[in-house]
């Protein structure tokens, strides 16, 4: 059973990735794809009914504290790692035409 | 016994006793890593002016009768992909070439109150997602043990660097075996934790239910003894868990009578290498002449484990990377039109072939029509591999075999099939999947020379076993030959 990747949903995943593959690429990325999910349909083998889905295998629980600031003011340290900054803010292309 | 030819704990008791300087141990590493680190390219950043600052201060604040811990003074190198305020922090990705946390991993601070000494950053698989350290974009770390060999991955520059004497030990993190394994292929030892031991604040995500942090050492006792450090209960980790049974060095006894030991048979069948099969069956048999009780028995459901963790992780990696947008931190590319061709084209840039591959499977995996089938299949899965865990530690303390079907690889051979290379962690993966402990240690050498991993792996919170049960081992193996590897 041999999963056949689209251009159209390589096109799709990449809008969701957030990434934008050269020609060579997606065609590369539609033969791996492609034989990754050969292989993890393997797991259509196993009979999971009534199995619930495990994300943490401890109970997870939300953790909460008080709303309290314990971290200092770091801004200059943090903004000294942007690509692009001015007036003490990040740098961003014009998001609106 | 010179320096260098000391465990961490050694070292530390001769800085005690005045007989070296925590100064003296930061320069012989120094001096290790500029004779070698040109051949094996274990480190992305060696900070050798801070690693001195900071001996000196250890070394007086030891004199002053400040810190006793058994590890002051002594030096450590970190993985590249937990930040270290002020230093250089590059997850081996161009995407993060000129990054500097301005703040510190809480493992890595655990070792700092401790008095240990850092000094550096080691390469790893961009992003942690690799085997052999040749995913870095700060170019390949080569085995010590033979250089024309990979040293494992994704911690290969810092099991590198412990076979290498380029440190004393090294933290690691393990999502699939990324620990385990790059011990086993140096060897050294290698310990991945129970889920939620290590804190993972600070340590840059890749797949965050399965991610941990954990030692890489010459020895076990130094392994249980970075771990009683590194190990707490942390409120900036949600998943942290509160464990009082973290003092492991109360368990280095050399006595296993009564251990319940499980050698899975789905570990020894097709695929593992006839050497291997050999080192780690003897060890069996080593550990069963001190008395331990060893039984063969049927895991089940191995050969899921692997489709199990790639679905998991790259789902959880295609969300965790999402951060990585060239707007806070990293890279940006030049040229772009708008906002989100800049997102796009910086991505596409900045990272490389195997974690694209990942994010594109994980984005697929998680979309809409898709989710069902495939992630959410894969949970339930991994609830029955757990369930097949429980069994098995109902009737065992320990479950024991190899850590990987094969020795080192050649440098160039793996990355040309992926799913290849993704057979290699079969019996690493499962144990992240169940949150398990498990740990790497050297049990032989096949005809190459190049070392062979025994895995022991216990149930949740079971470590003082495993490190009981490695100490053992390892009394009655003797000395681990080091790595030959003078260099010219």
């Amino acid at each position: 059973m041999a999963n056949i990747i689209s251009d159209e949903t390589i096109e799709y995943v990449g809008i969701l990735a957030k990434l934008e593959l050269s020609d060579e690429e997606k065609e590369q990325a539609k033969a791996d794809m492609g034989r990754m999910l050969d292989y993890i349909d393997k797991l259509g083998e196993l009979d999971t009914e009534g199995v619930e889905p495990m994300s943490h295998v401890f109970p997870a629980h939300n953790v909460f504290r008080e709303d309290v600031v314990t971290n200092g003011d770091t801004r200059e340290e943090l903004l000294a790692n942007a690509p692009e900054q001015k007036d003490g803010m990040f740098m961003v292309p014009k998001t609106f035409a | 016994m010179t320096i260098t030819d000391m465990t961490a704990l050694q070292l530390a008791e001769a800085i005690r006793a005045g007989r070296t300087t925590a100064v003296e141990a930061a320069e012989a590493m120094l001096a290790n890593i500029e004779a070698k680190d040109k051949k094996y390219n274990c480190y992305v950043t060696v900070d050798a002016e801070g690693a001195l600052t900071q001996a000196r201060e250890v070394q007086a604040r030891i004199e002053a009768g400040e810190l006793d811990g058994a590890l002051a003074g002594v030096p450590v190198a970190i993985k590249d992909n937990m930040c270290t305020a002020g230093l250089l922090t590059t997850c081996s990705s161009k995407i993060l070439y000129n990054f500097v946390p301005t703040y510190t991993a809480e493992a890595v601070r655990n070792l700092q109150r401790a008095g240990a000494v850092i000094l550096g950053k080691t390469n790893m698989d961009e992003f942690a997602m690799g085997s052999t350290t040749e995913t870095s974009a700060y170019g390949a770390t080569r085995n010590p043990r033979n250089p024309e060999h990979v040293p494992g991955g994704s911690s290969g520059g810092s099991a590198a660097a412990v076979a290498a004497e380029e440190c004393f030990f090294a933290l690691g993190s393990d999502t699939g075996g990324s620990i385990r394994q790059p011990a086993a292929y140096c060897g050294t030892v290698g310990m991945k934790p129970t889920y939620g031991t290590v804190s993972r604040y600070g340590l840059i995500a890749y797949g965050s239910s399965l991610d941990q942090i954990g030692p890489l050492t010459k020895d076990v006792a130094d392994c249980a003894a970075v771990l009683e450090i590194i190990a707490s209960h942390d409120a900036k980790d949600s998943t942290s868990i509160e464990r009082q049974d973290t003092d492991f060095t109360s368990v280095l006894t050399d006595d296993v009578r009564g251990m319940r030991i499980g050698v899975p048979n789905d570990y020894f069948g097709d695929g593992l290498d006839g050497e291997v099969k050999e080192a780690v069956l003897a060890a069996a048999k080593t550990l069963e002449e001190k008395g331990a009780v060893v039984e063969r028995f049927d895991l089940s459901l191995v050969e899921y484990a692997i489709p199990t963790y790639y679905t998991i992780a790259a789902a959880e990696a295609s969300s965790n990377l999402e951060r990585f947008d060239g707007i806070k931190y990293g890279y940006r590319t030049g040229e772009y039109e708008g906002l989100h061709n800049m997102y796009r084209k910086s991505r596409s840039e900045g990272f490389g072939a195997e974690v694209k591959r990942r994010i594109m499977l994980g984005s697929f995996v998680l979309s809409s029509g898709y989710y069902d089938a495939y992630y959410l299949k894969a949970l339930r899965v991994k609830a029955l591999i757990k369930r097949a865990f429980d069994d098995a530690f109902a009737r065992y303390d320990v479950i024991l075999g190899p850590v990987a079907p094969t020795t080192a690889p050649r440098l160039g051979e793996s990355l040309a099939d992926p799913i290849k290379m993704y057979l290699g962690d079969i019996y690493t993966i499962a144990v992240n999947l169940a949150g398990l402990p498990a740990i790497s240690l050297p049990c032989g050498m096949d005809g190459n020379g190049l070392p062979i991993g025994l895995q022991l792996i216990g149930d949740c919170f079971q470590e003082k076993k495993l490190i009981q049960t490695a100490y053992t081992y390892e009394k009655a193996r003797g000395a681990f030959p080091a790595a030959a590897g003078e260099v010219e």
